[in-house]
């Protein structure tokens, strides 16, 4: 039987079944990609749930009350948390202002001229730097040329650390933040014959204020969880004296935070450690999921399309 | 009173200038935040400088036979600094078969294939993965990936070793590299697509020949970005390929070895100061320095290549 024109079109239009098929294919794939990634993540937290809470139904709060100890059965992670609360506090109020003030000057302000390009490049590549780094300058800055102040191997010095670490992350998020603030605003800001602070602080900021806010919340909980820099240095891991002290003390004096007792007590060769690992990993992913689950729910509340 | 002026035809330009205080204010204002934006550049230069000085005092006064000897043990005086970069190499590479092809199908599906409403719960949880620590990753590495992984395919592997922190590793640059290059492939125009559909291309033709192409640079500027943080990831080495203090030179990925990273962090942990050799103490900043080039040139690549799809689209 001979093909007319016109069947051969029909087949044409219908397409290949085997094509059809590699479409498919490929789309599982991709697919499985996805499945792969997402199955890490519910065995990782499946892995630390399932060792780390039979220690809070052993021990109930006394494992968040306790302090360091070389016997896992008495050792808690109290020191942890106010160590790490304290180092927030440095984060907070260095990279808080600084980080904001400098994207402002670089949205709002900057000409376009090579300095400004230079230093948004150079903003971007310090952001790309790797943490250790970070724990280096730490080091060599604030542990041995400005040990009169720090106090060393201090809550200090720690702080001051993961605040210069988390300052280009949120100079780029609170960037992005006022870049997505359309001009008609400011221009209107202009118009009743506001000066440029006055616009800024009126206008351009409440309107970037959510998106400032989520990158920074995301920043804190980025040094949360930071600890390669607090291993150079210095973070206690063995047995740490707290006793009455005076509040410059503390900053002064030696610390301990989350992250780092995870990391001493993983490399713990002893299985008995096993399970208050998990069990801090727990407290740790507790106050960062949740600091990281309100940023983001605050973004798409109050994320506006202009 | 302006109206008074006006109607007089007495303003003049002093009337018309601002209060001097405001104007005081604005340029205070604007200095300060431009202090705060040139502190990043400060910020780098003393990073710098605190790597370069300790580094160079190392690679002068480091007898060059210890530099190539059969590992790297800094407390006895032995810097074989091919050890670490070896033990670098591996665990970079292994997390770049792992991390570059989960990343980028993943990019694909959320970019040309989810429902809009599937993303709104796929790209959160995607974010949940990005935030764990690499601390958490590193305890993973040891006490799953190694004995269910690692132990299951290659039996008699130690315990620690470099494979289990690879893959723990490519984990950890799967979310990166996944919202880089998905943002690249968003950003390719759908005008092309739809010329494409309107060809009678189907879906996956689509994606491999036009949406593909136009996002290349992209997608290689997501791969060095896995690749460079691969590169300078510390806790999961630390923690996961044991070689505490320190490695012999060796190629085996399913045995313990060190990288350029953990070796810095095994030798400033656990002790109150930096012990052993002299030269311990410097090395230390050598090897950062080290790192911080490699990565300085993979970030900066990475961002020109950013900068190229940017302009282009």
């Amino acid at each position: 039987m001979a093909t007319t024109p016109s069947d051969l079109v029909r087949l044409q239009l219908k397409g290949s079944k085997r094509l059809t098929w590699r479409t498919w294919g490929f789309e599982l794939i991709l697919l499985l990609t996805l499945l792969i990634s997402l199955a890490a993540l519910v065995t990782l937290l499946a892995d630390v749930f399932q060792k780390g809470i039979p220690v809070f139904q052993e021990r109930g709060d006394g494992f968040l009350r306790d302090p360091l100890s070389s016997l896992a059965s008495r050792a808690g992670v109290y020191q942890g948390i106010v160590g790490s609360l304290l180092l927030l506090l440095f984060v907070a109020v260095i990279a808080g202002p600084i980080g904001i003030g400098a994207a402002i000057y670089l949205e709002e302000y900057a000409p376009d001229t090579r300095f400004t390009r230079f230093i948004n490049v150079n903003i971007r590549n310090l952001a790309g730097v790797p943490s250790v780094v970070y724990g280096l300058l730490g080091l060599a800055l604030f542990v041995r040329l400005l040990a009169g102040a720090t106090g060393g191997r201090s809550v200090m010095s720690a702080g001051l650390t993961l605040g210069i670490l988390v300052l280009p992350i949120v100079i780029i998020t609170s960037a992005e933040a006022l870049r997505a603030v359309p001009n008609s605003i400011r221009e209107a800001g202009y118009g009743v014959g506001a000066t440029k602070w006055e616009v800024i602080r009126s206008h351009v900021l409440p309107s970037a204020a959510p998106g400032i806010l989520t990158g920074s919340v995301l920043s804190l909980s980025r040094a949360l969880g930071e600890t390669a820099p607090l291993i150079l240095v210095g973070a206690v891991t063995g047995f740490l004296a707290t006793g009455q002290q005076s509040f410059v003390e503390t900053l002064q004096g030696r610390f301990t935070a989350l992250p780092m007792i995870i990391f001493n007590w993983a490399r713990q060769p002893s299985a008995d450690f096993r399970e208050s690992t998990a069990a801090a990993i727990i407290v740790l992913l507790f106050i960062i999921l949740t600091a990281n689950a309100a940023s983001i729910i605050l973004r798409n509340r109050y994320e506006r399309k202009w | 009173m302006g109206v008074e002026k006006i109607a007089n035809g007495t303003l003049t330009l002093g009337d018309l200038r601002s209060d001097p205080k405001r104007h005081r204010k604005e340029s205070l204002i604007r200095s300060l935040f431009k202090a705060a934006a040139t502190l990043s550049v400060v910020v780098s230069l003393l990073i710098v400088v605190a790597l370069v000085g300790p580094a160079f005092e190392f690679i002068t006064s480091v007898d060059p036979s210890a530099l190539w000897t059969n590992g790297w043990f800094p407390r006895r005086g032995a810097f074989d600094v091919r050890t670490i970069f070896v033990g670098t190499m591996l665990v970079t590479g292994i997390a770049f078969v792992v991390g570059a092809p989960l990343g980028l199908g993943v990019a694909v599906y959320l970019s040309e294939f989810a429902r809009p409403k599937a993303r709104r719960i796929l790209k959160p949880s995607l974010e949940v993965l990005a935030g764990i620590p690499s601390v958490v990753f590193g305890y993973f590495a040891l006490t799953w990936i190694s004995p269910h992984i690692v132990n299951r395919f290659f039996p008699g592997s130690s315990n620690f070793n470099l494979l289990a922190a690879g893959i723990a590793v490519g984990l950890l640059i799967t979310p990166l590299i996944a919202s880089v290059a998905e943002d690249a492939l968003r950003s390719v125009p759908l005008h092309l697509r739809e010329a494409s559909y309107g060809l009678g291309a189907h879906k996956r033709t689509t994606t491999m020949k036009v949406v593909f192409p136009a996002a290349i640079s992209g997608i290689m500027a997501a791969f060095i970005v896995g690749l460079s943080r691969a590169i300078g990831e510390t806790m999961v080495v630390a923690i996961a390929s044991g070689a505490s203090g320190g490695s012999l030179l060796q190629l085996d990925p399913r045995q313990p070895g060190q990288t350029m990273t953990a070796a810095m962090a095994s030798l400033a942990a656990g002790t109150d100061q930096v012990k052993g050799a002299d030269l311990a103490f410097p090395s230390l900043f050598f090897v950062g320095f080290l790192l911080f080039v490699i990565t300085f040139a993979l970030n900066l690549g990475s961002a020109r290549l950013v900068r190229k799809y940017r302009r282009s689209y």
